[in-house]
């Protein structure tokens, strides 16, 4: 099955375990290591159907899995944490 | 030497040294209880112990209560040759039942440190004891002393003097400590026990746990569950404070009721208003709901409490519940490592808003506000801090609102206050 592997489209999304060989989707999950975040807030206005504010600023982040539709969004969000303290974690 | 028959009945980890004698030496103990089985020649293998520990359904004693045997597992399977932590610094401040363990029966706690790196094969253990913890340090160096004199252990047992602190006893800042950092919680996972003092899989156990360990290894899991509940075997310690006659350290069998607890005590079980269960961490429960229940993990949880390490607070009708708990949250916030916005802004805000409250200064929504942050930080911190904080301040709000609704009608507290600080008048004192 071509570009289902290892390196293909979908490794990304799936990366490289048994779910990706099966071409099954991982569910994608963000996290905040909470030392590092600073609390620049970047991630909610990048993400705020996911991603929330509290009273002082820091983010609060919805524990389920990423609806694929924002999947792209999210990783845009990790991607612009100036702190790099969003995480993705696939499961 | 004749074996030692196995202890009847209560006490078992406080009969063999009260404390009020000062520790007790190890000739004494020897005596008394025997060597500790690991150089026994019926020993089986090495995992023998572990089984033990399983079979005897032993629960850590540090609050988080859990399965003593999985986490063994986990180190002895880590792959590297495993680092014991003895946890002694019991930063609780309404505890006192470590230190007076560890001033009065040291070697009971040394057996167990032993045991325990034998059975995860282990060839270094420290013991982490609070240096402003004079008392039970001086003890636990002595015991050191006098073991290494007599060559009777096969390892090499450190103590180690740790900053005081309500969090340095959490597992990743202790193991932090050790390896040379401030006594900071860190980012888990990796976990102690996959990678903790100097990266190798690290046993941590609270030092309670093992004087249980140094007897169930010698009398076995079927003694060790003679006393306790299926799910909470064993005899636990506890420390009682607030108002009853007789504070102090107290050797329970888990499933006694709270009523009996405070009435065994001193404490007269119809003035009881409140008790806080688990710690400044825990959870205040109303009299009512909790007098008839039984102090183990299984009974309280439907409340939302655990008996966490021990921890009873006697809130009478002459007391306060929102001073109380204004004063533990204002200590909470103060005890914060610093590292996490939420925890260092939302519990500083959330003391702020109770004290407003207290002084009858809140606004219409203070109290939501308070419930709001509390909702909020919970689950929030790299460590546990600030879920604890957030669950004694919610059951506070819940269990106190007629104390809420007098400092806003009147203001001042109509509290006696020559009572004003509850939980930290527990003495090192065994009962």
């Amino acid at each position: 099955m071509a570009g289902a592997g290892p390196g293909g489209p979908l490794r990304e999304a799936a990366g490289p375990g048994v779910g990706a060989r099966f071409g099954r989707q991982r569910r994608m999950r963000l996290a905040v290591n909470p030392i590092t975040c600073e609390g620049h807030g970047l991630c909610a206005e990048l993400l705020p159907e996911w991603i929330r504010l509290d009273d002082w600023g820091y983010p609060i982040v919805n524990p389920d899995p990423v609806p694929p539709e924002l999947k792209d969004h999210a990783r845009r969000a990790v991607a612009a944490c100036p702190t790099l303290a969003l995480l993705v974690r696939l499961d | 030497m004749a074996p030692v028959a196995p202890p009847v009945g209560l006490p078992r980890l406080l009969r063999w040294g009260s404390g009020s004698e000062g520790p007790m030496r190890l000739s004494a103990h020897m005596e008394r209880i025997g060597p500790p089985p690991c150089r026994d020649e019926r020993r089986g293998p090495r995992e023998a112990l572990i089984r033990a520990v399983d079979a005897s359904g032993l629960r850590g004693r540090g609050g988080s209560g859990f399965p003593t045997a999985r986490k063994m597992s986990a180190v002895a399977e880590g792959g590297r040759r495993p680092v014991v932590v003895a946890n002694g610094t019991e930063g609780e401040p309404a505890s006192t039942k470590d230190k007076l363990l560890l001033q009065s029966a040291p070697h009971l706690v040394l057996d167990g440190v032993v045991l325990a790196a034998e059975a995860v094969g282990a060839r270094r253990a420290i013991i982490c004891v609070e240096e402003a913890a004079r008392r039970a340090w001086l003890s636990v160096e002595a015991a050191i002393d006098e073991r290494r004199a007599t060559g009777l252990d096969p390892i090499g047992i450190e103590l180690a003097a740790t900053p005081s602190g309500y969090v340095v006893g959490e597992e990743s800042a202790l193991v932090h400590w050790l390896n040379g950092g401030p006594a900071k919680p860190t980012f888990v996972p990796p976990r102690p026990f996959e990678k903790g003092v100097g990266g190798r899989p690290t046993l941590v156990q609270n030092v309670e746990t093992l004087a249980h360990l140094a007897l169930l290894a010698r009398f076995g899991p079927d003694w060790f569950r003679e006393i306790g509940t299926p799910g909470h075997a064993g005899s636990t310690l506890i420390t009682v404070s607030g108002e009853v006659a007789r504070p102090g350290v107290y050797e329970i069998a888990p499933g006694t009721t709270i009523a009996h607890t405070i009435a065994s005590c001193g404490g007269g079980a119809d003035d009881v208003r409140a008790v806080l269960v688990g710690g400044y961490a825990g959870r205040w429960l109303d009299a009512d709901a909790c007098l008839r229940l039984g102090l183990t993990d299984d009974q309280l949880r439907p409340l939302g409490a655990s008996l966490g390490a021990g921890v009873v607070v006697v809130l009478s009708s002459r007391g306060c519940g929102l001073a109380e708990t204004t004063r533990i949250a204002r200590y909470l916030a103060g005890e914060s490592s610093g590292q996490c916005g939420p925890c260092v802004n939302g519990l500083a805000s959330i003391a702020g808003a109770l004290d407003q409250l207290h002084r009858g200064q809140g606004g219409p929504g203070t109290e939501g506000s308070v419930r709001r942050w509390a909702a909020d930080v919970a689950g929030r911190g790299a460590c546990h801090h600030p879920d604890g904080a957030a669950r004694l301040v919610a059951s506070a709000l819940e269990v106190f609102s007629d104390d809420i609704d007098w400092h806003r009608r009147h203001g001042r507290c109509w509290a006696d206050p020559v009572r004003p600080d509850l939980a930290s008048s527990a003495p090192t004192r065994s009962r």
